[in-house]
This record gives C-alpha cells, structure tokens and sequence, in this order.
C-alpha cells in the first residue's frame, strides 16, 4: 500500500490499493491536522469490517484543490481508540455512529451517545426548581416523520434540546448489498430522502458508473442538471409556504404552496412521478427531454417567476412576517463550523459550502454556481436563501433549456463495477451535501455502500439554534432547516 | 329574551363567516357558513375519551366554561331591551362569570398533566388577566357618560352626537373587537389554524377533550364571539326602534366576522413575547375613552 494521502476527484474510482493505511495515532494526528485548514471538511468518516478487523476511512473535502482526500487506518474489532471527536466535534457523530454500528469504543468522546437507537437514550438532564422539561414526538400532530424532541425550559425560554433519531431506520446501507439488482439498488437510493429522490439517485449514479468505468453522455448529464435544480426550485417553494404557514402568515402559505405544484406537475410530465423518482438512471436517461416539454417548461417558469417575485417581495418588506423571522433561531458561524454544518445552515452563517461550486459534478462545472451565502444565520437568513436559490435556479434551468440536447442516446446500462475499489461520489441536494461511498470485494461485488444526508451534520444545527429562543418558535426554527428524518436514520 | 335569541342565531354562523372569508382570502372555495355548527352537532354524537390521568375537574370543566358563557349572554342587553338579567353593577358580573368560566377552563388543562396544557394554561391565564383592565375601562367610562351602572342604562342612554362620543365609540368598538380576538385566541395573539402544540394557547388546552366536551368548548367560542359583537352592536343601536336594531344588530355580527377573517388572512400573528406588550396598548387605548369622557362632562378642564 502507498504511504500518501490519495486525492480523488468527486465521482472518481480508486484502487483499495491506492488508499493508504495508517497507524491510528497517524491517521488520528493527519486528520486533526487537515482539518484544522479552513475549507475543508470531513465529508464522510466510515468502517469497512474486512478479514475480521475493521478498516477506516476519512474523506476529507477539500474545497480549494476541488477535491477528496482519503486515508485509512486499521484497528482490530471493538478496539478502543482515542476519540478524535474530542478535539475536533466535526467528527463526533461520525464516531458515534461506528460505536453504534461496529462496537469501536472512542475514550474521552464528548457526547458518547447513540445515533439511531430507540430504546433506552440517555437524556441529558437539568435539576431546578423553575426548570421543566417538554417531550415532543415521536408520533406529532402533522402528519410528518417520526422523531423525539426533549426541551429543558425555564418558562418560556428553551435552555437545551435534544434530538433523539432512529424511528425511521430501515437498514438502507444493508438492503444495498443484499439486493443483487440495480433496479433495485436504484429505488433504495432514491428512498433514502423521499423529497430528495433526485439528488440522492444522482449521487448513486455517479458511484455506480465510476465504479464499472463508464462515463456518461452530456446529454444525460444535462438531464440529471436539469432534474436537481427543478427538484431545488419545488422543495424550497414548499418550504416558503411552510414557513409563511408557521408564522400565520395564509397569503403567503396560500400563494408559495400553490406555486409549487407547476413545478413538481412539470416533473410528473416528464418522467411520471413529481417528486423526480425514476428520472436518473446508471448510464442513460429514460426519460427523454422533448421540444414540447421545452416550450411547457419556460412558459410554467414564466407563469411561476411573476407570482414569486411579487410575493418574495411582499414577505421581504411585510414588518408583521420579518418581525417573527429575524433574530429567531441563530446559529453563528462559529457553531457552524464547530459542528461541521453543510448546506443551507452552513451558507446562512457565512460558511460557503456548495458542492456545485467546490466540487463540480453533472454540468454544474460549465455553470458556474456562484454559492448563495448569507451572515446573519437567523431563520429570515434560511428564508432569503431559498429566495435567492430560486431565483438562481431560475437562471440555470433557463440557460441549460437554451443548450438542449437533440436526442438522448440508447438505453445503456454500466455493470460489472471494478474488484476491491473505492468511489465516491457528492452531490449538493437542495438541503446540502449528500455523499454515496462504495467498496467493492475481490469479485466486484458491492462490499460497503455509505450514504451520508446533510441531515446527518444539520439536526444538531436546529437543536443549537433554539437556545435561548422560546419555545412557541421552536416549529419555525425546524421548519427553515426543514431536516429530514429518514435521512439521518437511512 | 330578544337579544339571547338574537346571539345565539348570529353563534350559528359566526365562525362559519370567518372561515368563508379566509378561504376567499386565500383562493379557495371554503366550506358553508353553518360547517362549524355542524361539526358541533357531529361532536354532540359522539362519546368522550378521558384519559386515566384525569380527574374530575376535567370532565366538569368544559361544562362550567359554557354555562359561565351563557350566563354572561344573558345579561347583555339590545339596545333599550334589556337582557334576561339586568341589575345594576351586572357588567362587573358579566366580566367574572366569564373569568369563572375560564379559571374552570384553565384548571382542568392542568388536570391532565400534560406539560403541553401547562403552557397554553399559563399563557391563556397571562393574557385574560392583561386584557382585564381595558374592559373595565371602557365599560367604566361609558358609565360615567351615562350615569348607569348596568349593560341596559348604559347602552339605553348612549346617544352618539358629536364627534367625541362618536370617536368613544369607535374606540370602544375597536376595543370590544380585539378583546374578543384576544378571549377566543385567535390572530395576531394566537392562531386557531396551527396544529404546532408549542406555539398553541387556547387549543392546547382542549388538546385532551373530544366528543361532547370539545363540542360544548367549540360551541362556547362561538358564542363568545357572537356575545362580544352583540356588545359592539349595541353602541350603536341605542334606542331605535326594533325593526332597525335586528337588521343592524345582524349587519355589525357580520361586519365584525369580516373584518377578522380579512385581519387573518393578511397578517402574521405576533412572537409570543410580544403579545402581552400588545395587549397592554389594548388597555392604553381605553384610557383614551376615560379622557374623552371626561372631556365632554367638563371634568378636565
């Protein structure tokens, strides 16, 4: 094995070989050091149990060079190891997750609880007279995902959340390998987020393909462009209303909700399904792009542009809506990037971390994205964000619809991945980073399949972003990182 | 008797009007004016679930809340007609039957020990014992205009000539509208659409009531409104004859329904840190009919 850091580009494909295996205090001593640089973070830390130990792998983002650093180390199984996550809390769940999974015990672990478990979750607690606690979930009055929130509270005022996942795990990562068919590989992916099908079928494409060594057309590439921005416009447009319904606010829930649907319409038009699930495919495109979908699209954009404008427009300048948004539910930037956020709560406290930009995937590296990003990293900041990413959005689909490709080749299908290789692949869904990792064995079977939603780094995000708040803001604060549940939980 | 049966036909489709509006408001065709009746009489047939928790204060306390309601419907007059019951002080009485009825409300949320209840019952309790004051102050001071001491000498004796009493009234009117947003819980203080139990007031704390129970509570908010109206139509109705007071007395019902479901539709409700400031302006404007009052008998300069 080579002794030097291996740098990947996203969605490239690695030799196992390649990647080099360090001591633990080496790897643990190169990872606290890389770290410590601004513009890079960890995008995935994970465990390969191979030959009855387990190997780790890093990956390291690093957002200057545009690409991924990966190392490993091997430790023997339920070893004990010092806890990196006590001198950088990026990695800490991350750690937690592998105690969880693979029983590795990580001494002097700030926060050593379990990730997904259910029963028996150690809650932090706080003694005081005036003190009471407050016990949401997991079953809430929408009709929404599964999760726990417990409050400590002094009257009104939240002093401490925590966030209890794990309902909705399904065993993603486990259904990957025992299915054998990639039909059904790809649904797996594109359930790990149901409201981000398409993002995370983009990422599963792009690992599947590097890993069988196929490169795709440009003109798949320009539909599965096309496909994320639609399914960025859709989801934030949802949220708008979503935000503009917790404050009360009925014009603007009335208005954002019905806007949405040209949009999620549009995609059942094209492919069948609203929310994009079967439009990205390994290797082809089902769905072709017609010149009739072309002319529906630009004028359903027409039609949405002009009734978004005026309302954004409304809501930016309506004191009773702003009075409720500012300064309600901050997360500093510092928090930020203590806790390794990505996404929208990354670029709402002045922290730039957009894959389109830093590490450019599809056709987003002709694009050009110039990240949206906002300082204040109050919910008004998550909700101009999503105003501006529309109206980027906006811009990119029109001028990817001024490029569009004639025809959209045969039905290709890549198989047969790679034996004992590493892919990895990033993609910026409308939430933020979500990163695929594979490994195949020795006959170019899949070995270990990771998936990682930016929701896995943002729920500590919200439950920071409450301190100090009132509890009656509490559902306005959740709903601007608007997180998923089934994506933590995989 | 006139004015009972007068609120009690206007509580049939009071909210029903709200709701109409705010779904006009919003594009949306909207259910009929009687839907909020009806769900009343579906709730009527059906049982009540008690949790094990509970004890009796629960089950009595949405019944006590209606009947408190009820008995301040009687007391309000129309016009020169007064109500079933009319003694003088009776606006006192009708201020805390009301306050009986809620206290009854507040307490058997707490019953269920729930900590969501708690929340509601503390922040209902804030905001009834702030909006207090500026009741008594407008009821004191078209007291003091008139001379009476009772909802029928009052109202009987309000003769609306030049603009001070006409801008008392205006301000009293405003007043009476907003204490009635505040007592039902709805915007800008609270928000009767929501189903978020953290930022709820007043929903929260039927959150355990069903059947029987919740319909009797629905049907008191109906009736509260409807109550707080028929007041605000009798400011203006005075002593014209009767075949004008109905048609008016209807027509301010549903001005008042109008103006909430349009006040709903366009605004965002207040954080909660801001309502009782709100509020409190609520009993500052009330002051001004003190002065107005005292203006126009000569007793301030």
């Amino acid at each position: 094995m080579k002794n030097t850091i291996l740098h990947i580009n996203n969605g490239g494909r690695a030799a196992l070989s390649d990647i080099p295996a360090y001591s633990y205090d080496e790897f643990r001593n190169e990872a606290l050091s890389l770290l410590e640089e601004a513009g890079r973070h960890c995008v995935n830390y994970f465990a390969y149990p191979c030959e009855g130990s387990l190997r780790l792998f890093m990956c390291i983002a690093d957002d200057a060079a545009h690409d991924v650093l990966v190392f490993s180390t091997i430790v023997a199984e339920g070893a004990r190891l010092a806890s990196a996550a006590a001198e950088n809390h990026v990695l800490e769940r991350f750690e937690r997750e592998m105690t969880e999974d693979h029983g590795l015990v990580f001494e002097g672990h700030p926060w050593a609880k379990p990730v997904r478990a259910k029963d028996g979750y150690p809650f932090f607690s706080m003694e005081g007279e005036e003190l009471h606690e407050v016990g949401v979930g997991p079953v809430h009055a929408g009709v929404i995902e599964p999760g726990h929130f417990r409050f400590i509270c002094n009257g009104e005022d939240v002093l401490h959340l925590e966030i209890q996942l794990g309902w909705q795990h399904r065993g993603s990562e486990a259904l990957m390998l025992g299915k054998k068919r990639l039909i059904e590989r790809v649904l797996i992916a594109e359930g790990v987020a149901g409201d981000t099908a398409v993002s995370h079928s983009i990422a599963f494409a792009t690992v599947w393909e590097s890993l069988c060594g196929f490169k795709p057309s440009e003109e798949v590439l320009w539909a599965r462009t096309l496909a994320a921005e639609l399914e960025r416009m859709a989801n934030h447009t949802g949220d708008l209303g979503a935000i503009c319904g917790d404050v009360a606010y009925q014009l603007g829930a009335a208005v954002f909700g019905r806007l949405r649907t040209p949009i999620v319409n549009f995609s059942q038009r094209w492919c069948g399904n609203r929310l994009g699930k079967g439009n990205i495919r390994p290797g082809h495109a089902p769905y072709a792009f017609t010149p009739a979908l072309r002319l529906q699209l630009l004028s359903d954009l027409s039609a949405y542009e002009k009734d978004f404008l005026e309302m954004c427009d409304k809501i930016q300048h309506f004191p009773s809506v702003l009075s409720r948004l500012e300064r309600t539910g901050v997360v500093s930037r510092a928090q930020a990037e203590a806790i390794g956020a990505v996404g929208m709560a990354a670029k709402c406290a002045g922290v730039c971390r957009d894959i389109r930009a830093s590490h450019p995937y599809a056709l987003y590296e002709n694009l050009e994205v110039t990240p949206v990003v906002k300082e204040t990293g109050d919910v008004l900041a998550r909700t101009e964000l999503r105003i501006d990413e529309i109206r980027q959005s906006l811009a990119l689909v029109r001028t990817l619809l001024e490029n569009m490709p004639s025809s959209f080749g045969g039905r290709l299908v890549p198989s047969s991945p790679a034996p004992d290789s590493f892919s990895i692949a990033l993609a910026e869904g409308w939430r933020g980073e979500i990163c695929h990792c594979a490994i195949t064995d020795g006959k170019g079977e899949l070995a270990l399949y990771k998936f990682k939603d930016p929701s896995f780094h943002n729920w500590m995000a919200l439950a920071l972003a409450v301190r100090g708040n009132e509890i009656s803001d509490f559902p306005i604060c959740n709903k601007s990182f608007n997180l998923s549940y089934c994506g933590h939980d995989l | 008797m006139t004015s009972l049966v007068l609120i009690l036909i206007s509580a049939l489709f009071f909210n029903g009007i709200i709701v109409r509006v705010k779904s006009f408001c919003a594009g949306r065709k909207g259910p009929g004016i009687f839907q909020p009746m009806k769900d009343v009489i579906r709730l009527f047939r059906k049982g009540c679930v008690y949790s094990e928790v509970s004890g009796p204060v629960f089950r009595m306390a949405p019944a006590i809340y209606f009947a408190s309601v009820l008995l301040a419907v009687l007391t309000v007059p129309l016009g020169h007609k007064g109500g079933m019951l009319s003694f003088s002080g009776d606006f006192i009485f009708f201020a805390y039957v009301l306050a009986l009825g809620k206290f009854f409300c507040i307490i058997g949320a707490l019953d269920t020990g729930s900590s969501f209840e708690g929340m509601g019952a503390s922040r209902e309790a804030l905001y009834s014992m702030l909006a207090e004051p500026a009741f008594f102050l407008i009821l004191g001071s078209l007291g003091l205009m008139t001379g009476n001491t009772s909802f029928q000498g009052i109202f009987a004796n309000l003769h609306l000539a030049g603009p001070i009493s006409w801008s008392l009234a205006a301000i009293a009117a405003f007043v009476f509208l907003v204490l009635a947003m505040i007592e039902n819980s709805r915007m800008p203080v609270d928000d009767p659409k929501t189903h978020l139990e953290l930022t709820m007031i007043h929903e929260v704390m039927v959150l355990d009531n069903s059947g029987l129970d919740l319909g009797l509570i629905f049907l008191t908010g109906y009736l509260k409104f409807a109550m707080y109206a028929a007041l605000i139509a009798n400011l203006f109705i005075g002593s014209v004859p009767l075949g004008f007071a109905i048609p008016l007395f209807f027509l301010v019902q549903a001005a008042c329904a109008v103006i909430i479901g349009i006040n709903e539709s366009f605004t965002a409700r207040y954080r909660m840190n801001h309502n009782p400031q709100f509020i409190f302006t609520l009993a500052c404007i009330a002051l001004l009919t003190v002065f107005g009052v005292m203006l126009m008998s000569g007793q301030l300069i």
